[in-house]
């Protein structure tokens, strides 16, 4: 043993080993990347290069004709990443409370009143400032709102999702009318067989996915009014049209139950 | 006795009890998410209990079982005292303290990613560090097995390895490269972000770095049952190995075909292109053969052991089989197990029909029935076949160590053959809960509650186990024979180099990685914007 050497085209092994694993990989790869794509008759085949570099998985240039053309086919013009609203300075709660002065009628400091307009004192900001920003660009429609916003600059809509974001939560309506009701199956587990992911998971009193809003103590007429437009369709800045299809799902009771539910919480 | 013996025992008491522990955990999984428990309200235990069960049965437990194995190896069968024996315990206080690391934040609920880490979830840093000082406590092991190995070639030059030591040296390298995937995803992709250094992760990259490791790991836990069916089984039952080099090929194509095949765990992901997945599916294919190989060898050693009992005729021998030994007991099952395992392996491997038992079911069944079935039923038989030598006394009560076979078989069988049956029929791996009462699940209710009573079975066997090994301590003290592997049928007397050396084989192994996993990996570096933002995992945000 110690005189063979086995790396040396002379060692029958060598040659033996090392020749099968090529013609291996290169039968493999001929029958992959050259003959598939070639016989495949759902897309056209346009010369051995470009077939190998599809097989491979080199991506295609995006081209600027496939990006979504007209605005109003997105849902929101916001990205939310976690970042978004990191670039808040200390003053920019104070700034945001004198802008409120203007909010106050219908999201007041002592809650949201008979108006049933949604209760913003410790809402996620996130939540508030793409509300904002979507009021403005008309991607949220409401009369009332699309005035009120039309002046706010960006720096005003952080700052004013900064104020209500440090507000303290008020008591819910729950709270006041009797307690916090049993969860219900759709809040807690969702509906699995119809697509329908636990209310929770997003909506949670621990756990938060960035956008979407903290519902606990909303009015129940609100929350029933927006999941209602959004199985309507009537409501349509949900990024990639998450609570539409969660809510087009859902029957009237469960629409009906999960409002009650986190408005009582 | 041999020297390193408290070394062994140490290994194989902290994978014992990590894999009864794990044993648990994974019958309490079945139990909550079956017809037979209301729909767990907090998903999160779930998925704490799923990472801790998956981090103790693929990590913990059968890498200190190859370890302690190999160490066991070294000295019975090079039969010189080890070398670096100070290491060696400093390897396995890093498994230890890495085990431990890693539990603390999972048992916390700080970690709930699972033992396959999916990015861009991001666990507490803690889980990700215990995880790589258990790897780097396993890569003193590949370190030392080298070493002992050179040395031992110093001191009788030009004779063959021992099988068993050459097998077991095959696994360690394989091991040494296949972890390298991981240990590049942890330390170079996630740890940055679990430390809070980046907030974005390239999920793609890193699932391609982990299908590097994830499929030869299952070789690496496999490696030490094929030692034992090539160099313990003959031997126990009265047999002959069939043939020497046959075990030296099956162990070499492992190690140079069992790496470069990950990406069938990625058929269904986009980042990677076909090509690349047909050419993965090609090698998978290949990786089959030591394993039919190998059944066709050891079913021989079995028949010679069959007609040396004076078995006769085409299948007299099978009856002639000493079928009281639990060795026998273990290899019959394992094979089995092993068949019915490996045919369902080959319909995951193939491009086209893998689309049909994507992330179901079948998926679970497949891998516990392989691994908990195939592979660990050898582990037993390896514990059972080394505790004498390890303690001195006699394992005496043969019976009930029959009895912990037929349990973890049968259990086995009754949990895996529903679980492939509602993966057919469409049911999602790792889900926490199912909604029994909707007409299109409601099918699948009787057999995932049939599988939570082969778990029970599965738990007793795996308790059983334990008391077996315990009462291997305070038996009689015995004059234990010395330990002896399998005689062939030819002793190799000498060996082409090829078959008696690594060099050729690692080559062709980096060679091929490079071949099959350069392009996917080389693009993914290279495209921009194909990150996403991490998403931390924890009961508290």
């Amino acid at each position: 043993m110690s005189t063979e050497r086995v790396v040396s085209l002379k060692n029958i092994w060598f040659r033996g080993s090392v020749g099968a694993v090529i013609a291996i990989a290169a039968i493999a790869g001929l029958i992959g990347f050259v003959w598939v794509p070639s016989a495949q008759s759902d897309t056209a085949f346009r010369g051995i290069w470009d077939a190998i570099c599809r097989a491979a998985g080199v991506p295609e240039s995006r081209r600027a004709t496939q990006e979504p053309a007209a605005a109003a086919v997105r849902p929101s013009d916001v990205i939310v990443t976690p970042q978004m609203m990191i670039q808040r300075d200390s003053d920019s709660a104070g700034r945001g409370a004198t802008l409120a002065m203007q909010c106050t009628i219908c999201h007041g400091a002592a809650g949201p009143g008979a108006a049933d307009s949604p209760d913003l004192a410790g809402q996620h900001d996130v939540a508030i400032y793409k509300q904002l920003r979507d009021f403005k660009s008309g991607h949220r429609a409401s009369a009332v709102m699309a005035a009120l916003v039309q002046n706010l600059s960006d720096q005003d809509m952080r700052d004013l999702s900064a104020y209500y974001a440090d507000l303290p939560r008020t008591s819910s309506q729950g709270a006041a009318s009797g307690g916090q009701q049993a969860i219900p199956l759709i809040v807690q587990n969702g509906a699995p067989m119809r697509n329908i992911a636990a209310c929770e998971s997003c909506h949670g009193e621990s756990d938060n996915k960035m956008g979407s809003p903290r519902l606990d103590g909303e009015p129940v007429a609100y929350v029933r009014a927006q999941l209602l437009a959004f199985a309507t369709g009537a409501r349509r800045n949900d990024i990639h049209a998450q609570m539409r299809n969660v809510a087009r799902q859902m029957t009237p009771e469960e629409i009906d139950a999960s409002a009650r539910y986190f408005s009582s919480r | 006795m041999f020297h390193s013996n408290r070394l062994v025992l140490a290994h194989f008491w902290v994978a014992s009890i990590a894999f009864l522990i794990a044993a648990v955990l994974g019958e309490w999984q079945m139990y909550v998410r079956s017809p037979l428990h209301a729909w767990i309200s907090n998903p999160e235990l779930y998925y704490r209990s799923v990472t801790a069960h998956g981090a103790a049965m693929a990590y913990v437990f059968p890498t200190l079982i190859a370890m302690g194995f190999g160490y066991a190896i070294t000295e019975l069968a090079l039969k010189q005292p080890l070398i670096g024996l100070r290491w060696a315990w400093i390897g396995f206080a890093l498994v230890v303290l890495g085990t431990v690391t890693a539990m603390v934040p999972v048992s916390m609920g700080l970690a709930s990613v699972l033992y396959t880490f999916y990015p861009p979830m991001i666990a507490n840093p803690f889980y990700y560090i215990g995880i790589v000082l258990v790897v780097v406590g396993s890569w003193i092991w590949v370190a030392q097995m080298s070493i002992n190995l050179h040395a031992w070639k110093k001191g009788h030059p030009g004779e063959p390895i021992p099988l068993a030591m050459f097998a077991n040296v095959a696994g360690a390298y394989l091991w040494a490269w296949t972890s390298v995937g991981a240990a590049i995803e942890i330390l170079c992709q996630i740890l940055p972000v679990a430390l809070g250094f980046k907030s974005t992760i390239d999920a793609g990259l890193a699932r391609v770095f982990f299908s590097w490791t994830l499929h030869a790991i299952v070789y690496f836990w496999l490696i030490p049952a094929y030692i034992a069916f090539y160099s313990l089984v003959p031997r126990a039952i009265g047999g002959r190995l069939y043939s020497d080099t046959m075990g030296r090929i099956a162990f070499i194509l492992f190690l140079v075909f069992s790496m470069p095949i990950g990406i069938h765990h990625l058929f269904q992901d986009p980042q990677v292109g076909w090509g690349i997945k047909f050419l993965h599916t090609v090698f998978t294919g290949i990786v089959s053969v030591p394993t039919l190989l190998t059944v066709f060898t050891i079913c021989a050693s079995v028949e010679i052991a069959g007609r040396l009992r004076g078995g006769k005729g085409p299948f007299g021998w099978i009856a002639a089989l000493p079928w009281k030994n639990p060795m026998m007991l273990a290899v019959a099952f394992s094979f089995v197990m092993l068949g019915f395992g490996g045919a369902g392996g080959l319909i995951n491997m193939s491009y086209q029909l893998d689309f049909a038992v994507h992330n179901t079911q079948w998926i679970t069944g497949h891998f516990h029935l392989i691994f908990g079935g195939a592979i660990v039923i050898m582990y037993f038989a390896i514990a059972y076949d080394l505790w004498p030598h390890l303690t001195g006394k006699a394992l005496s009560d043969v019976r009930l160590i029959r009895i912990q076979l037929w349990l973890w078989f049968v259990g086995m069988i009754v949990m895996t053959f529903p679980w492939h049956y509602v993966g057919i029929l469409g049911m999602p791996r790792r889900m926490a809960y199912f909604d029994y009462s909707h007409p299109a699940i409601s099918p699948e209710a009787l057999s995932v509650t049939i599988t939570f009573f082969g778990g029970l079975l599965l738990v007793a066997s795996a308790i059983l186990f334990i008391i077996i090994l315990l009462r291997g301590h305070i038996g009689n003290r015995i004059s234990v024979p010395m330990f002896q592997f399998s005689v062939p049928v030819h002793p190799p007397t000498r060996l082409p180099a090829a078959l008696n050396s690594f060099a050729l084989w690692i080559t062709l192994m980096i060679a091929l990685s490079i071949v099959n996993y350069g392009y996917p990996i080389a693009q993914l570096i290279t495209l921009k914007q194909s990150s996403v933002p991490a998403i931390p995992i924890s009961v508290q945000r």
